[in-house]
C-alpha cells in the first residue's frame, strides 16, 4: 500500500527505477573440476520482491548467490543488478553468508562485527568511526541486542549470531541483499525477529534474495520463488509457480520433503 | 648465581626483540585466518631463493638474496593456493608439498654451492644471533656515546616498522578479511588481495629474522606469542599489543635463560635463539592453564552465556 502511494508520486525516472529489474542473470553456469554446480539459468527478478530461493541439498543455492556476487567464477554466463555489472553496484549489494561460515572466536565484540557492514561505505584507509558506530548500535537495536553490543561474539547463541549477521546487513544500507540460509537453526523469536526485519526491508524499496529451507513457510514469507535444482525449474511469483508440480521437479522422489509441501499446500487452499 | 652481561649481551636482546615483535605482528592474523602453517612452509620455503641469489651473484649481497627468497616465499603462496585449488588437494597437504619440495631443492643448491662458500645449512635453521653485533654497520653517537648498531637491528628493526604500519594503515581490511573474506570482497576489499599481502610481509619478516636467529625462531615468535594472546583477549588490538609484550618477553627471558640456566648444570652457555623458542613455549603453557577465561583452570570470573 505505501509503496504503491510513493511510486506515483516519484518522477519517471526514479520511476522506471524503481519498477525496473533488480537482478537478471543470463545462461549462468557454474562448474566445479569440470563438474556443473547450476547450469543455465536465467532469471529477472523484479524490484522490490522478497524472494526465496529453495531447492534440495546440493541444488546449487549458495552457489547461485555466490556466483552473482563474483565470490565463484562463472564458467559462463552474466549477472546484472539494477542493469549494470556487479562490479559497478558494490555499494548497492549487502550479504549475509551463512553463519558457519565464519570463526564465532574471532576477537571481535557484536559491535565491531555490525559496524563491519560501514567498511564498504568507507572504502580503504578510513577508520572505523563514530558514526560506524552509532549506525551499528541503531541497527542492534532493531534486533533487539543493543545490551549485547560489548560481547565477543562467542557469548551470543545461534540466533543472536544470526541477529548480529542481519544487523551487519541493514548497516550496509543495500538496495538488493542476498542471505545464504538466515533462517537455518534459528529460534523462534530470531526467526520473527528476521521475517519482521525482511518485511521492513521490502517496505523500503529493498529486493531480498534468500535462500532458504522451509517450505511450509515459503508462501508466508516470500511473495517471489526460485525453485532451483541445478537448473531453474520455476521462478515467479509465489502464488504461481510454488505447487506441486514444480516441487515434485524441484525435489524429485524426496518424499517427506513432497509430502511436507503438499500439507503446506492443503492447508493453504 | 654468577652472570657477566655485556654490551654485546644488550645488543643480542635488541635484536632477539626486533626479530620477535617482527614476527609476531603479522603472526595474529596468520593464528586467526588458521593459517599457522604458512609462516611454517614460507620460512623453509625461502632457502632456494637464498641460494639461487648467491649462485646467480656469487655473493652473499644481502639486498639480492633478501629479494630472491621474500619472492620464493610468495610463490610458496601462491603455489599453495594453485594445487589445492586445482588438484583436488586440500590446503594443510598441498602446503606440505610445496615448501618440502621448496626446502629441500634449497638444501640441494646449499650443498652445491657450499663447496666455495660459507652458507650453512645448520645457519638457516638455527641462525647466529650470538654473532650478530659482531656484524656493526652503523655508529652514532648518542649522549656521547658511541652506539654500535649491528646490521641485523637495523635491518629487523627496519620490518618490525613495515609491519607495524601495515597492520595500522589496514586494520579494518584485515580484520574483515580474516573474519569474512567473502563479504570483504562484496564490498570491494578483496581478501585475496589482502592474503598476499599478508603473505609477501610474512615472507620479507621471514628472510630477515631467520638470518638472525634462524628458522625455527621464526615459526615460535610467528605463531606461539599470537596464540597465547589469542587466550587472554577478545579484542583484536589487545590481541595484537599482548601477542608483542609476549614476544619480548620470551626474546628477553630467552637470552637471560641462556646465560643461566646452563650454569646450573655446569656447562657454559647455549643458544639464545633455542631458549627463546623454549621461553615463549613456557608462555604459552602458563597462560593455557592461567588465561583469566580461556585457561584450563577457568580462574576468571565465570561469563553467564544467555
Amino acid at each position: 500500500m505505501f509503496m504503491s502511494g510513493l511510486t506515483k508520486e516519484l518522477p519517471s525516472q526514479a520511476h522506471a527505477e524503481l519498477g525496473g529489474e533488480a537482478l537478471r542473470v543470463r545462461d549462468l553456469t557454474v562448474a566445479y573440476h569440470r563438474k556443473p554446480v547450476v547450469w543455465d539459468i536465467d532469471l529477472a527478478i523484479p524490484r522490490g520482491k522478497l524472494v526465496g530461493i529453495i531447492g534440495p541439498n546440493g541444488a546449487g543455492k549458495s552457489t547461485l548467490i555466490k556466483a552473482c556476487l563474483d565470490l565463484i567464477p562463472k564458467t559462463s554466463g552474466e549477472v546484472s543488478l539494477f542493469g549494470e555489472p556487479y562490479a559497478k553496484q558494490l555499494k548497492r549489494v549487502g550479504y549475509v553468508p551463512q553463519r558457519e561460515s565464519v570463526d564465532w572466536d574471532f576477537p571481535v565484540s557484536v559491535l565491531d562485527v555490525v559496524a563491519m557492514g560501514t567498511y564498504g561505505q568507507l572504502g580503504w584507509f578510513r577508520r572505523v568511526n563514530k558514526r560506524s558506530k552509532a549506525l551499528a548500535l541503531q541497527a542492534l537495536g532493531r534486533v533487539g541486542l543493543e545490551d549485547y553490543a560489548d560481547r565477543q561474539i562467542s557469548q551470543l547463541s545461534g540466533g543472536q549470531q544470526q541477529r548480529t549477521f542481519l544487523a551487519r546487513a541493514l548497516v550496509q544500507d543495500a538496495d538488493i541483499y542476498f542471505m545464504d540460509e538466515p533462517f537455518a537453526g534459528v529460534d523462534a523469536a530470531t526467526e520473527r525477529a528476521i521475517v519482521g526485519l525482511l518485511k521492513d526491508l521490502q517496505a523500503r524499496g529493498k529486493t531480498c534474495l534468500v535462500v532458504h529451507h522451509d517450505l511450509a513457510t515459503v508462501s508466508q514469507y516470500f511473495d517471489w520463488t526460485i525453485l532451483l535444482n541445478m537448473r531453474v525449474v520455476a521462478s515467479g511469483p509465489t502464488g504461481d509457480v510454488f505447487h506441486g508440480e514444480n516441487l515434485h521437479k524441484t525435489y524429485g522422489g524426496k518424499l517427506s520433503l513432497l509430502s511436507e509441501a503438499a500439507n503446506e499446500l492443503m492447508r493453504n487452499q | 648465581m654468577m652472570m657477566t652481561w655485556y654490551a654485546i649481551d644488550t645488543w643480542i636482546v635488541v635484536v632477539g626483540c626486533l626479530a620477535a615483535v617482527a614476527c609476531a605482528l603479522p603472526g595474529n592474523f596468520l593464528v586467526l585466518r588458521k593459517m599457522s602453517m604458512m609462516g611454517d612452509a614460507i620460512s623453509h620455503a625461502v632457502l632456494p631463493g637464498l641460494a639461487i641469489a648467491f649462485i646467480v651473484t656469487g655473493a652473499r649481497a644481502s639486498l639480492t638474496m633478501f629479494i630472491a627468497a621474500a619472492i620464493v616465499g610468495v610463490l610458496t603462496a601462491v603455489f599453495t593456493q594453485w594445487i589445492s585449488k586445482f588438484g583436488k588437494v586440500d590446503r594443510g597437504a598441498s602446503m606440505g608439498i610445496v615448501f618440502t619440495t621448496l626446502f629441500a631443492l634449497g638444501l640441494i643448491l646449499i650443498v652445491r654451492a657450499a663447496d666455495h662458500v660459507d652458507l650453512d645449512p645448520s645457519c638457516v635453521l638455527y641462525g647466529a644471533i650470538e654473532l650478530t653485533p659482531l656484524d656493526v654497520v652503523w655508529r652514532p653517537e648518542l649522549f656521547g656515546q658511541t652506539l654500535d648498531v649491528p646490521r641485523a637491528a637495523l635491518i629487523l628493526a627496519g620490518v618490525t616498522l613495515l609491519n607495524l604500519l601495515f597492520i595500522v594503515i589496514f586494520f579494518k581490511e584485515l580484520r574483515i578479511s580474516s573474519f569474512d573474506p567473502e563479504l570483504a570482497t562484496t564490498m570491494g576489499i578483496n581478501a585475496g588481495l589482502m592474503h598476499y599481502l599478508l603473505m609477501t610481509l610474512v615472507a620479507i619478516t621471514t628472510v630477515a629474522a631467520f638470518e638472525a636467529v634462524g628458522s625455527i625462531i621464526v615459526i615460535a615468535m610467528l605463531i606461539t606469542p599470537a596464540a597465547a594472546a589469542h587466550l587472554l583477549t577478545d579484542r583484536l588490538a589487545s590481541m595484537i599489543v599482548i601477542s608483542v609484550v609476549l614476544a619480548m618477553l620470551s626474546a628477553v627471558l630467552g637470552h637471560l635463560s641462556a646465560l643461566i640456566v646452563p650454569g646450573w648444570f655446569g656447562y657454559a652457555g647455549t643458544s639464545t635463539a633455542g631458549m627463546m623458542a623454549v621461553m615463549s613455549g613456557v608462555i604459552f603453557a602458563v597462560v593455557l592453564l592461567f588465561a583469566p577465561r580461556y585457561g584450563i583452570l577457568k580462574l576468571g570470573p565465570a561469563r553467564h552465556s544467555d
